[in-house]
């Protein structure tokens, strides 16, 4: 019997208990919606995080000064005084994977214009960390180099300071205090938003990292170097090559402890796939539950039509049908029950993510992937638990199935 | 009945002109009940031409169910050699077999066993389904068949729709519509009021007398099997008389003898009638 023929067997038998057909259903539909709907919520949540980490700056490496001991104590991320313009230099000349460096360094303070003050982060840097973070200006311009080199009190504005100081008056060329000493408004950048934490990344306010190192914070070192490698596979690369140059020029011996840290942004993104495939394993132990009560509910109703239709197999096997006929039609059954469970399951799911993405504004985005696994794992599911079903009918002896009452 | 003994028991006895379409050659068969063994065939021999129309009898447990399901390729002899066609069939597979019962055999059944809220049309269909026959063919031989059996205008209805005799006849041209070689019928009147009997009779008659279709009849009650050309008769296990029919009854000319429905119903309401009456006069 051919497989088309096969398939109106199915469909017309299924059709005959309609009710407990979708019943059936259920158990498949209600496990591939959920999966459908959670992953386009999950991957719309992971579509937003990938925004703010690629606003770092795809091929970004940061090293930052780490901890140093004082006998037994440690004293955290940037407490130590090692990591310094020199090293930044070194980095440039000697490491070809590393395009361009800014050194940075950060001091809180109080800023005033006219009768507006605000306390904000202050970071020193030179004008090429605005490339390294991919971080436009918008208004006016940057400082120059040669403004970085004379220590000029000079500085660009995040668009949160500007909307305090300044509400709807152009800052430019305008005068602000920062501490005790006035800066020149050169620029405002670019709105960048909330960063991965949460943190608003627009309060804040840059100037020359030389004019923060002597007249704000009064240090000769740095916190850390933003640097950008040629390329994001470059920025992997030269992890080791910057590790043991800055280990040979800070003298720290085999066996003792970096005193800088080095992120990439691969690094970032690994942490980020790593919660993602704890997502999709989570998603995944909760789909095969759902499928697996789906697929025996399937097991549970093929065994009853087996039973219910002993006759009828009686019948189609005294007029000829082999075995292989018999176990096809119920497994093509079994089949078609889970696959229009997982359909239905797609389209609920579909439906629902586009609900809560109307009702709640929850980003979401549809996983072409989790489709394609969805209308798999419902055939296999069909295949899996129909088979014991069809393979018993398939067993029956004709004389017994045609006397069964 | 009348019995008149023209072969001995346990010896082949056909029509030598004719192709022999079965034959069995002592045949056994055991069914192993865990502690029993039942003996339910004890060396059957036998051989049954082409065109004839045989009638198997004998009590219950006489085995003559067994060798119907022998003979209709539901079930394996345990020990003896069966021939259908000339082939040997008794050492075939499963598959095999099902084979042979699509093509050669056409089975009809006391409780009709037609599928359930489908067409008579796709009911008779069903063998040539699993024939591997195209759609468009299939459609026309199950009404040819349909048409032999006279329901060619109940195509479309469903059993529920259709009288015990029309779903018999149905049933009938199910068994046909592979042309096989043998059509098989257990005990088809058993589940039908007399004249629909030998209205299923005279069916099986026309096709064995105009057609050429080979029968074998599984019945217990001797006025059906009169209908038949041959009597088997079986009896603990073994073919006890193998019989030509005399005074054979034609069920054309039976049918005249018999009220038709509407005389029926209306001979019905006559005795209610006279006993309404004389419940009336008693009261």
């Amino acid at each position: 019997m051919d497989f088309m023929n096969t398939f109106r067997l199915a469909l017309r038998a299924l059709s005959r208990n309609k009710m407990r057909s979708a019943l059936t259903m259920l158990g498949i539909i209600i496990g591939v919606g959920a999966v459908i709907a959670v992953v386009s919520i999950g991957q719309g949540a992971q579509y937003i995080v990938q925004q703010g980490i690629q606003a770092m700056g795809t091929n970004a490496v940061f090293i930052s000064a780490g901890s140093n001991r004082a006998g037994g104590v440690r004293q955290g991320y940037g407490g130590v005084k090692t990591l310094t313009i020199d090293d930044l230099n070194a980095i440039l000349k000697e490491i070809p994977l590393i395009k361009e460096a800014s050194p940075a360094l950060s001091s809180r303070q109080q800023i005033v214009y006219g009768n507006q003050n605000w306390n904000t982060q202050i970071t020193g840097i030179t004008p090429n960390y605005f490339e390294i973070r991919t971080w436009p200006v918008q208004a006016g311009s940057a400082f120059s180099d040669e403004e970085v080199d004379i220590a000029a009190n000079v500085c660009v504005l995040g668009t949160t300071v500007e909307k305090i100081l300044f509400a709807a008056e152009n800052p430019i060329g305008k005068t602000i205090r920062i501490g005790n000493l006035p800066f020149r408004v050169d620029g405002v950048l670019e709105s960048k938003g909330q960063n991965v934490t949460g943190q608003d990344q627009d309060d804040v306010i840059f100037a020359p990292y030389t004019t923060v190192q002597r007249k704000i914070s009064g240090i000769t070192w740095l916190q850390f170097i933003a640097a950008s490698a040629v390329s994001q596979e470059a920025s992997v690369a030269a992890v080791a090559p910057i590790t043991s140059l800055l280990r040979e020029r800070h003298r720290i011996r085999n066996g003792d402890d970096d005193d800088f840290l080095i992120r990439t942004q691969a690094d970032i993104a690994d942490l980020q796939n790593q919660t993602q495939s704890t997502m999709t394993y989570l998603l995944g132990g909760i789909a095969s539950v759902s499928l697996l009560v789906g697929g025996i509910g399937i097991m549970n109703i093929m065994l009853v039509s087996v039973t219910e239709r002993t006759r009828e197999i009686g019948v189609r096997m005294a007029v000829g049908a082999t075995e292989d006929d018999v176990r096809r039609q119920f497994l093509v059954e079994a089949v078609t029950l889970s696959m229009m469970g997982g359909f239905i399951g797609i389209i609920l799911g579909l439906v629902g993510s586009a609900l809560i993405s109307n009702l709640l504004s929850w980003p979401t985005l549809i996983s072409g992937k989790a489709i394609i696994a969805a209308v798999i794992f419902s055939a296999a599911v069909g295949i899996f638990f129909g088979y014991y079903p069809a393979h018993k009918a398939a067993q029956l002896d004709p004389i017994e199935a045609l006397r069964y009452e | 009945m009348a019995d008149q003994i023209i072969v001995a028991p346990d010896l082949p006895s056909a029509d030598p002109a004719k192709k022999p379409v079965i034959r069995l050659e002592n045949v056994f068969k055991t069914y192993d009940l865990g502690e029993v063994q039942v003996q339910a065939l004890r060396g059957v021999s036998l051989e049954i031409s082409e065109g004839e129309f045989v009638a198997v009898m004998g009590p219950s447990g006489s085995g003559k169910s067994t060798i119907m399901n022998i003979l209709g390729c539901l079930d394996r002899p345990t020990k003896g050699r069966y021939f259908l066609d000339g082939v040997d069939v008794s050492g075939m597979s499963k598959t095999e077999l099902a084979r042979i019962r699509n093509r050669k055999l056409g089975f009809v059944f006391q409780q009709f066993n037609l599928l359930a809220r489908t067409s008579a049309l796709e009911n008779v269909e069903l063998p040539t389904v699993y024939a591997g026959i195209s759609p468009e063919e299939r459609t026309k031989r199950a009404m040819e068949a349909l048409t032999r059996v006279g329901l060619a205008q109940r195509a479309g209805h469903h059993p529920a729709q259709l009288s015990g005799g029309q779903q018999q006849r149905v049933a009938i041209a199910r068994g046909l519509v592979n042309r096989p070689s043998i059509l098989l019928a257990d005990e088809p009147t058993g589940n039908l009021d007399s004249r629909t009997s030998v209205e299923i009779m005279d069916i099986l008659q026309t096709l064995n007398n105009e057609q050429g279709i080979t029968i074998i009849l599984v019945t217990h009650e001797p006025d059906i099997a009169q209908y038949a050309r041959r009597n088997l008769l079986f009896r603990d296990g073994k073919l006890k008389r193998d019989i030509l029919v005399q005074d054979r009854l034609v069920a054309q000319e039976v049918l005249k003898t018999l009220p038709t429905v509407e005389q029926q119903a209306a001979e019905d309401a006559e005795e209610e009638n006279q006993r309404q009456a004389k419940s009336d006069a008693t009261a």
